[in-house]
């Protein structure tokens, strides 16, 4: 047992997180400078991207961060260490963007670099093992995200990153960003609700129909299986022979190219996990109790309403948060057949050789997904444990 | 297997390599989707090569995963390793939430345009799932089993060789099967990288406004994977009726 010796006992975990840290400080540099948006840039070591001041703190800082991870061994101090670690350096690539850039300079680009990525994985990961040690529950994994939502909104707000590259991309197309944000939102949720509204039923009628189930089933994990750009690309020509021929179908927006292929492949994609798993939440509520349920003389209505679907909605949610994640991913690919979303940055990134414009549509993508498998993870969590006090 | 399923597999497969050998073949069912006199069957570079290419680039990175996501699993699941576990189990959970095409996306500028950002983001990407499976088989392995081996003399090296791993075989081939999917998309979209891909078929359409290009392009990919997924599901399944298990205990 560790907390028994009184001497020094290296963490294993702690001291790779040490070595990354170690390796981010002397190694690499922490910021990039460009002359201007496309060309190749030239590094700048912590030392060197901030204000003398500034950086002696922050080079102590991470140092003690470093000496917590090896060192420590209780969970809310090596939380805290990590914590404190990323309120210092993410503050501090955004005053170092201001100090790097020459006065009155609006071609020059700074971005985070090597040396800050490393040491934002490092703290990320020692505060991921940290959470994952002290075992959260529901509740307290909400409030971890909370916090972390609102120190990033701060960030984001106060303007301490304005002068990063990625801000600049940001305030240069603000107006489209939103646009974009709300058009992927709209893909991701709407053809995830399309798939509920179609694929409860459906996971019903097989639960019920075994016959259906095996077919079913089958045929949506093959639909699964085409890769997403594939897909797009098959509906893309019914869809244009619709429009083509059928004026209605003109006048509700669906065209070959664009949504409309998008939000049908989505939702074709969502259909196996719900189906799949309200099939599978169904069959596991225990015999007994819909038998006695039939006892007490409620109807097949009132136990498939206030039986059975209580009984299997834990499992049902968990088929929920596997379409969210993945929709929110897949509805970046939506940008390529001119479906919008926060893909259209990554693949304009991608055309301009731009990194930070491939992380403006990148990382809200990242962050959207993350939020949603949390969110959905505490939700599951809270009906489960709902679930069993009533037992 | 039913008669019927076979004749079903190898008809899939006769098509989908007549199509990419011979795709003239089929001219006439895409001329229709065609204006303006543009070519019906795509003719910026052979289906044949670019198909292989995408099959090799795959397979690669998943072997290139493979090999490291197992060896993995298998040291945070030794003494050695258990600081890591539960550290590495929350990382799969959350490196799951980045979408493929992020990880592709973000390597370009690093790596520059081709064929290593895509296979970078093949790799990456290709752990999670084989990495996920290899843990959970090998933490399903019960205690008990693991006794018995011991109890028969074998040491820690014969126990993971000769009883671990073939127990685990076909959840660690579950996940393979997934990344191989994965991977087949992300390659796919590789082609906005300029890897050499069918995904090229389609953006080739796309940019020339070619339904036909777009449409035989979904079809070869589509068809390409789910004859390779249903493959690696047979292997899969023979994995498992070697151990003398129902088939639904593979989830």
């Amino acid at each position: 047992m560790p907390t028994l010796r009184p001497t020094l006992h290296l963490d294993r975990l702690g001291s790779v997180i040490a070595g990354l840290i170690g390796l981010a400080l002397v190694a690499s540099p922490f910021v990039t400078y460009r002359a201007n948006r496309i060309v190749s840039g030239e590094g700048r070591l912590l030392f060197d991207a901030l204000p003398p001041a500034g950086a002696v703190g922050t080079i102590l800082v991470v140092i003690g961060v470093a000496l917590c991870a090896a060192l420590a061994h209780r969970p809310l101090v090596r939380l805290a260490a990590a914590s404190l670690g990323l309120c210092v350096i993410f503050p501090a690539v955004g005053v170092s963007a201001g100090f790097v850039t020459p006065v009155g300079n609006t071609f020059a680009r700074v971005s985070p670099a090597i040396g800050f990525w490393l040491l934002a994985l490092a703290f990320a990961l020692l505060a991921a093992d940290a959470l994952t040690r002290l075992r959260l529950g529901p509740w307290g994994r909400l409030a971890a995200l909370s916090i972390a939502a609102g120190m990033l909104a701060l960030l984001l707000l106060s303007g301490a990153w304005s002068d990063l590259s990625l801000m600049k991309e940001y305030a240069n197309r603000a107006e489209s960003f939103w646009r974009e944000g709300r058009q992927h939102l709209w893909l991701a949720f709407g053809s995830m609700g399309a798939a509920c509204l179609v694929g409860l039923p459906l996971g019903l009628a097989s639960h019920r129909v075994p016959a259906l189930r095996a077919a079913l089933l089958q045929g949506l994990s093959i639909v699964q299986t085409i890769p997403s750009i594939a897909l797009f690309g098959i509906l893309i020509a019914p869809l244009g022979y619709l429009a083509a021929n059928v004026p209605l179908a003109a006048a509700l927006g669906i065209r070959g190219i664009g949504a409309a292929p998008a939000f049908i492949a989505l939702f074709l994609y969502s259909l196996l996990p719900v189906v799949a798993n309200t099939m599978a939440g169904l069959s596991q509520v225990p015999a007994d109790v819909t038998e006695a349920a039939r006892g007490m003389g409620l109807s097949r209505r009132q136990r498939l309403v206030q039986i059975e679907l209580p009984l299997a909605f834990p499992v049902i949610l968990a088929g929920i948060r596997i379409v969210l994640v993945q929709n929110l991913g897949l509805a970046t690919i939506a940008a390529l057949i001119g479906g919008g979303g926060f893909g259209t940055f990554v693949f304009q990134g991608i055309g301009q050789t731009a990194i930070d414009l491939v992380l403006l549509g990148a990382l809200p993508t990242v962050a959207l997904s993350f939020a949603a498998a949390i969110i959905l993870d505490a939700i599951i969590d809270l009906t489960r444990r709902g679930g069993h006090d009533r037992d | 297997m039913s008669t019927r399923a076979v004749t079903f597999r190898a008809a899939a497969l006769l098509l989908l390599v007549v199509f990419v050998t011979r795709p003239q073949l089929f001219a006439f069912a895409f001329v229709p989707l065609t204006a303006n006199n543009a070519p019906a069957i795509y003719n910026q570079g052979s289906l044949l090569a670019l198909t292989l290419s995408h099959v090799r680039i795959v397979f690669l990175a998943t072997l290139a995963s493979t090999i490291l996501a197992v060896a993995l699993a298998i040291f945070v699941t030794r003494p050695a390793g258990r600081e890591f576990l539960p550290l590495s189990r929350s990382l799969v959970n959350i490196g799951q939430t980045f979408p493929p095409i992020a990880v592709l996306a973000i390597a370009v500028p690093l790596v520059g345009f081709g064929e290593k950002p895509t296979f970078i983001a093949l790799f990456l990407y290709g752990l999670l799932p084989i990495f996920e499976n290899t843990l959970a088989g090998l933490t399903e392995v019960s205690p008990r089993t693991l006794e018995a081996a011991r109890g028969m003399g074998m040491n820690a090296w014969q126990r993971l060789w000769q009883v671990e791993l073939p127990l685990a075989l076909p959840v660690i081939l579950a996940g393979i099967r997934l990344s191989v999917i994965i991977s087949l998309g992300t390659a796919t979209i590789g082609s906005t990288v300029a890897a050499k891909g069918l995904g090229e078929v389609i953006i080739a359409g796309l940019q020339s406004n070619n339904v036909a290009f777009i449409l035989q392009g979904g079809l070869v990919v589509a068809l390409l994977a789910v004859l390779i997924h249903d493959g690696l599901g047979l292997a899969e399944r023979a994995a498992a009726r070697r151990l003398g298990r129902p088939l639904d205990e593979i989830a």
